[in-house]
């Protein structure tokens, strides 16, 4: 008994470690080329470029005191561009996440004539891919005057993400019973005030999950984005790496650098509404 | 506190008709309780006197106000769902008080009747917990306390202690009937379950399809069932019913029998009438383990096929009239299957029903 109930735990310990072992790899896998930004980012240029690769990191902010620096010397308008970035994806992310929550709430909660086909419908609309609507895109924002404007992309955002936050937050609507609001109404609530006081706090998770998927998307578009705006003014950051780009060199120090400074704000971000993600709400109000 | 009137109530589902014109009077303070079987309608009555569903046809009155078309938050009505519907982002204490809150109740007043509801159902303990935290039988008690904290017109509790185990049910069942005595208020119940009906209603009304087919108190129920739909939901263990024919001042059974016909259903029943039998299994005894009850008795020999042993008595099954009906022994004896028993049936607490109706024959 004694050797049966060892050989049980020895055999999952082996188990677990295996687990760890494949998931280290995966990550790995995941996050050498991220890694690998961030260290080139602080290299000298004749290291990045050096063949076979240098493994050791080295420590110089020349890149990044290029790109802070004047236009002659490398630099690129970073804040500019951070600004852009900023806004668009702000502003996309709370129109597409109100639209997704009032469309995922009606798909969840109410009945209507063709139900079914709309909601297929958006999901066939989100299946297009988005490079592809770029000439059409180009030519009617041409004709409209919304090229190289931020309304411009935060709307072709807005389309973009819509279909994506209704289908999530439909779900999460979904798993909250339909008592929880008629309890709420019989406690002296609106439907309105049912829905602020009591659905939506519940399926907050779901609405910052829809949330944080939007904003990446915004964040990091780029083929669309690259076609839609060409100056200072309305160029995002992954349109702005492309400034590191000449004729006949590429700057992979200063795009580094940029790509490093684009990817802290998403970083953060995520780290912050992670908490929401995972505490998730314990759905004990109902019995399951 | 009010009374509650339903007229001509009816309710479709598209084509579905699933509530068919339903009266009912329900007097304030008293305790209705809705029961029958599954589908037949007793949550949508429920939900429409709540304004949760729209009503298809006739009216609800609330006190003296018609109420079809007021939001559930006018109606001044209080309810206790199946599932319990507590708010999971809340602590026990903000799901008690939330409707205080919302009807903007000053801070003081909302912590004096959050404190007091959650003191009558022993809650105290558990004010900063969220549900999500507690076992189904705290769960329930927050959802009966969420309704107590107002003091509403009216009660709707559908089905509030199907979730539970049979042990807390019974203690839940004695609970509410406390809290009725304390409070006083008008209560409407929905069950499937014909005890919860018994031990808890003034009044029990019995539905079918969408169709009301008995209301009265629970003795009425129990001693005079309109048909045999009655006789057989109300009631443990339920009626036995045995097919018979009339023939002139004798019942004739499926398997031959002839037994007298019952003294008050004599004049009301003709020669060659089908018939159906019905009894408890209390009225059907062996001779000198039954209930002394005066009127007409007849004696027959039956075998005994089961014993179920509860004790004080002992249920005994036997073939009678072609099919296994119950019987019941008092001080009861051991028995061994098999045996042949002299049993006593009291003719006189016998139902009679139309066989073609199912219809009571009584005056
Ligand atoms: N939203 C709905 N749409 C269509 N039909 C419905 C709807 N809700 C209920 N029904 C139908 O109406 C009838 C009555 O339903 P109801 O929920 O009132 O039954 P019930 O008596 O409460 O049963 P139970 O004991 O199972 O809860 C059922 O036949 C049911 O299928
Ligand atoms: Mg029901």
């Amino acid at each position: 008994m004694q050797d049966r109930n060892q050989a049980h735990r020895i055999r999952k310990r082996i188990s677990t470690a295996l687990t760890l072992l494949a998931l280290f790899i995966i990550m790995l896998i995941i996050c050498v080329p991220g890694l690998w930004i961030v260290l080139n980012s602080f290299r000298p240029t004749v290291e990045i470029m050096a063949k076979p690769p240098v493994w050791t990191p080295s420590f110089t902010l020349e890149h990044y005191r290029a790109m802070f620096g004047g236009a002659g010397e490398g630099g690129v308008p970073v804040f500019a561009y951070f600004r852009n970035s900023l806004i668009i994806s702000v502003t996309s992310t709370l129109i597409a996440i109100l639209i997704g929550m009032a469309g995922g709430y009606t798909f969840a909660r109410y009945r209507f004539a063709g139900k079914s086909s709309w909601f297929v419908g958006l999901m066939i609309f989100r299946a297009v891919p988005g490079v592809a609507l770029s000439l059409p895109l180009f030519i009617v924002f041409a004709r409209i005057g919304l090229i190289d404007t931020h309304l411009g992309l935060i709307l072709v955002y807005v389309a973009m993400n819509v279909p994506f936050t209704i289908w999530l937050t439909d779900g999460f609507f979904r798993q909250i019973p339909k008592e929880l609001h008629e309890a709420a109404e019989i406690d002296g609530c609106t439907r309105w005030q049912a829905f602020w006081k009591v659905e939506f706090p519940v399926a907050r998770s779901g609405v910052a999950s829809a949330a944080i998927f939007a904003f990446l998307t915004s964040w990091n578009e780029f083929a669309l984005a690259s076609q839609l705006t060409r100056s200072v003014g309305s160029k995002t950051m992954p349109v702005g790496l492309l400034d590191f780009t000449a004729e006949f060199t590429i700057n992979w120090g200063g795009m580094c650098a940029l790509a490093v400074l684009m990817i802290i704000p998403a970083l953060i971000l995520t780290f912050l509404v992670q908490k929401h993600l995972i505490a998730g709400l314990t759905f004990g109000g109902v019995k399951g | 506190m009010a009374e509650v009137s339903l007229t001509s109530v009816e309710k479709y589902y598209g084509k579905f008709k699933a509530v068919h014109g339903i009266d009912l009077q329900i007097e304030d303070g008293e305790f209705v309780v809705l029961v029958g079987p599954s589908g037949c309608g007793k949550s949508t009555t429920l939900r429409m006197i709540a304004g949760l569903e729209n009503i298809s046809g006739g009216e609800v009155t609330i006190g003296d106000r018609v109420v079809n078309d007021l939001p559930p938050r006018e109606r001044n009505i209080s309810m206790v769902f199946q599932n319990y519907a507590l708010y999971p982002h809340m602590t026990v204490r903000e799901n008690l008080g939330f409707s205080l809150k919302i009807a903007n109740q000053p801070e003081s007043a909302i912590d004096k009747a959050v404190d007091e509801a959650a003191h009558i159902l022993g809650l105290d303990e558990l004010m900063d917990r969220r549900p999500g935290e507690l076992s189904g039988g705290q769960r329930q008690r927050v959802a009966m306390g969420r309704a107590i904290v107002r003091h509403p017109d009216v009660y709707l509790f559908d089905e509030p202690l199907s979730n539970l185990d049979a042990k807390l049910r019974t203690q839940m069942r004695v609970e509410i009937k406390k809290l009725h005595k304390k409070v006083g208020n008008t209560i409407i119940y929905v069950t499937h379950d014909q005890v919860e009906a018994m031990t808890l209603a003034d009044r029990i009304v019995l539905m079918k399809d969408g169709h009301i087919i008995q209301a009265g108190t629970p003795l009425e129920l129990f001693d005079a069932p309109v048909d045999t739909f009655v006789a057989t939901f109300i009631g443990s263990p339920p009626m036995n019913l045995l097919n018979a024919k009339i023939s002139g001042p004798s019942m004739v059974l499926e398997d031959g029998a002839q037994l007298p016909v019952p003294t008050d259903a004599k004049d009301l029943v003709r020669d060659g009438q089908d018939v159906v039998l019905g009894f408890r299994a209390d009225s059907l005894s062996p001779v000198g383990h039954g209930i002394e009850e005066t009127g007409l008795k007849a004696e027959v020999e039956l075998d005994v096929q089961l014993t179920e042993p509860l004790g004080t008595e002992t249920l005994l099954f036997v073939d009678f009239g072609g099919k296994e009906v119950q019987a019941k022994m008092h001080n009861p004896r051991h028995v061994a299957v098999g045996e042949t028993l002299t049993f006593q049936l009291q003719i006189d607490k016998c139902h009679l029903f139309d066989a073609s109706s199912g219809r009571a024959i009584r005056n």
